[in-house]
């Protein structure tokens, strides 16, 4: 294996500006033009490195979600903590009472 | 001998018979910090009021002191990452958009801690969300490693995440501290700072209160000048936590009693696929001289293949920004962190998010978003999901034959501030051999073995089984007692070296 770093190999999972701006949407993350020329550049540069991965057979290997070596525990369906409203709200950036505030959403 | 520059092992024995107080053990400690932090930016916060009077209850316990009434790390002045919750002290994970943060509750990991005695120094550095290698990432700014290239001043990097910790703990600014390991955040550093540094099995350390990053790998740890010491703070940060859906229900080992075992008799695997093209020489010739030190002291070496090495990085580079993006969908500007205002609801989620996030992040984030998107969900983060079982697979089978593996922590020593900034996988690639252990959940440690031909601390992996901290503990301390490193950095309390 070599330190250096693979180029994107051909157009097939290359991403264009349209791309990038709608990843963008999905991520709730304002852009501008400048920004997604140069993360279109380094989102294909990761994306190229991972290609590699395409030569790998998985043929019949099970997904591995996580590094527990263990079924997950179920706990007991109880209350545990409460009456906490103030220690919730105390970070809000803006709240009306004891709600968090937002701006308007519906007309 | 300064009291900064005591093991924490020193410093325990030293405050139990009274050579001097825990007030005095922190207020060298504070003053120290006061005249190093400035330049290291090793801390985003210190807290030397709150610290103070930390040692003074410490002072209060040992005085009331039945034997063992106080608890390992009483009157021990740490260094917390700055990713960990700590009831009302601002907690940044060095995002901007947790700029306000203060939290009302303690993780589990730092409640132990103090109920173990410990006084808290402050909030170390990190990059920001623990995303980067290099501590560049930070929002509060970048951290100067303590050390320097023989003859050069240009200012290092300390690795990362854990760079701030890193950093304060070789600076002698801290005794230790604690660190968070996603892909390689504590071990890397170490390596970076000639520090022990251990991420244990997943599951090990409750994750409650840590700022998530990518869930499925991070796990806590300690950083510390020497293997035993990392033994006790581990100790401490152990433990089953009903919190903590992923946390294991398993006795925590006297793993300092493990770290003076010694090896002989064990079986140490040496992975042919960790050496790699492009690796300096050096770090090959230090792992030839881990090698001999562990046949020296009784270990039989063994030739083994992890072959899915190669595809430890990109299954990482799918699996850990695939999480981020779930985990950090929470910082919308609504329930805590800063916020900007926009026209719309959508408009103030994508502005704050724009304002609040650095570029890794957002690289990140985006990444992860369209790994996860419909219609490329199963060709990326689905596939690698089930590389990533053929990487536990590896090590399953490894461990049939041996009790432990060695390898390089990282594949070079510390890089300048500013270098390896040319795109993002120049710099993903100092996790090359550290992010297998993350994907697997086994542990895995790094300890200090040489100097480079330039004088930078260099450290040597020991990865064991799931829940056999123990013999990595055995292994690192036969290393660390082979490889005497007693250098020191040139940035330090109390003066050069």
């Amino acid at each position: 294996m070599a330190l250096c770093c693979p180029k994107p190999k051909g157009n097939l999972m290359s991403l264009d500006e349209t791309a990038v701006r709608r990843i963008a949407r999905l991520a709730r993350i304002r852009v501008d033009d400048a920004e997604v020329v140069t993360l279109r550049g380094e989102l294909n540069a990761i994306l190229g490195y991972v290609e590699q991965l395409n030569e790998v057979d998985v043929t019949g290997v099970e997904p591995l979600s996580g590094g527990a070596q263990m079924a997950m525990r179920l706990r007991d369906d109880v209350v545990t903590d409460g009456n906490i409203a103030e220690q919730i709200l105390a970070n809000a950036p803006d709240r009306a009472g004891m709600f968090f505030a937002v701006p308007k959403v519906v007309e | 001998m300064s009291l900064t520059d005591l093991t924490i092992a020193e410093a325990a024995a030293g405050l139990a018979s009274r050579k001097f107080s825990a007030v005095e053990l922190t207020a060298a400690h504070n003053d120290a910090v006061a005249a190093l932090n400035p330049r290291l930016n090793a801390y985003i916060t210190t807290t030397p009021e709150h610290a103070l009077a930390q040692a003074a209850a410490a002072d209060a316990a040992i005085a009331a002191g039945a034997a063992g009434a106080a608890g390992p790390l009483t009157g021990i002045p740490l260094a917390i990452k700055d990713l960990f919750c700590t009831a009302g002290v601002r907690t940044t994970a060095a995002s901007k958009i947790l700029d306000p943060f203060v939290p009302p509750y303690e993780s589990t990991v730092t409640a132990q801690l103090l109920a173990a005695g410990a006084v808290f120094l402050g909030k170390a550095n990190l990059d920001e969300f623990a995303m980067g290698s290099s501590n560049i990432t930070s929002g509060y700014g970048p951290v100067e490693n303590p050390w320097k290239r023989e003859g050069s001043d240009a200012k290092l990097v300390p690795g990362g995440s854990s760079g701030g910790s890193a950093a304060a703990v070789a600076a002698r600014i801290a005794m230790g501290a604690t660190g968070t390991d996603t892909g390689g955040s504590i071990r890397q550093p170490a390596s970076f700072t000639g520090l022990a540094g251990i991420k244990p099995t997943y599951g090990r350390c409750s994750r409650y209160g840590i700022i998530a990053f990518a869930s499925s790998l991070d796990q806590a740890g300690p950083l510390a000048r020497t293997v035993e010491d990392c033994a006790i703070l581990l100790g401490a940060m152990s433990g089953f936590d009903a919190r903590d859906s992923t946390s294991a229900e398993r006795k925590v080992p006297d793993f300092r009693a493990a770290a003076a075992r010694g090896v002989k008799g064990m079986r140490i695997g040496i992975p042919a696929e960790y050496r790699m093209e492009g690796m300096s020489a050096e770090i090959d010739a230090l792992w030839q001289k881990g090698i001999g030190w562990l046949r020296e002291a009784g270990a039989e070496m063994v030739d083994i293949s992890l072959p899915h090495t190669k595809y430890g990085l990109p299954v990482y580079y799918i699996v850990a920004p695939a999480e981020a993006s779930s985990n950090l969908a929470r910082y919308d500007g609504v329930r805590f962190g800063a916020r900007v205002d926009g026209e719309d609801l959508i408009d103030m989620y994508e502005r704050t998010r724009a304002a609040g996030f650095g570029a890794e992040v957002k690289r990140r984030i985006m990444i992860g978003t369209y790994v996860l998107s419909a219609g490329y969900y199963d060709a990326y983060y689905l596939k690698a999901q089930k590389i990533r079982a053929l990487i536990l697979r590896d090590f399953t089978e490894a461990f049939a034959k041996v009790d432990a593996i060695l390898t390089p922590t990282a594949p070079s020593a510390a890089f300048g501030i500013g270098e390896k900034m040319d795109d993002p996988v120049t710099m993903y690639l100092n996790d090359v051999f550290t992010v297998p252990s993350n994907l697997a959940g086994i542990p895995a440690m790094s300890v200090p073995a040489g100097l480079s031909s330039e004088g930078l601390p260099l450290g040597l992996q020991v990865i064991g089984r799931h829940f056999d901290e123990e013999t990595v503990f055995a292994v690192a301390a036969a290393i660390e007692r082979a490889a005497d490193f007693t250098a020191k950095p040139s940035i330090i309390a109390g003066g050069a070296k």
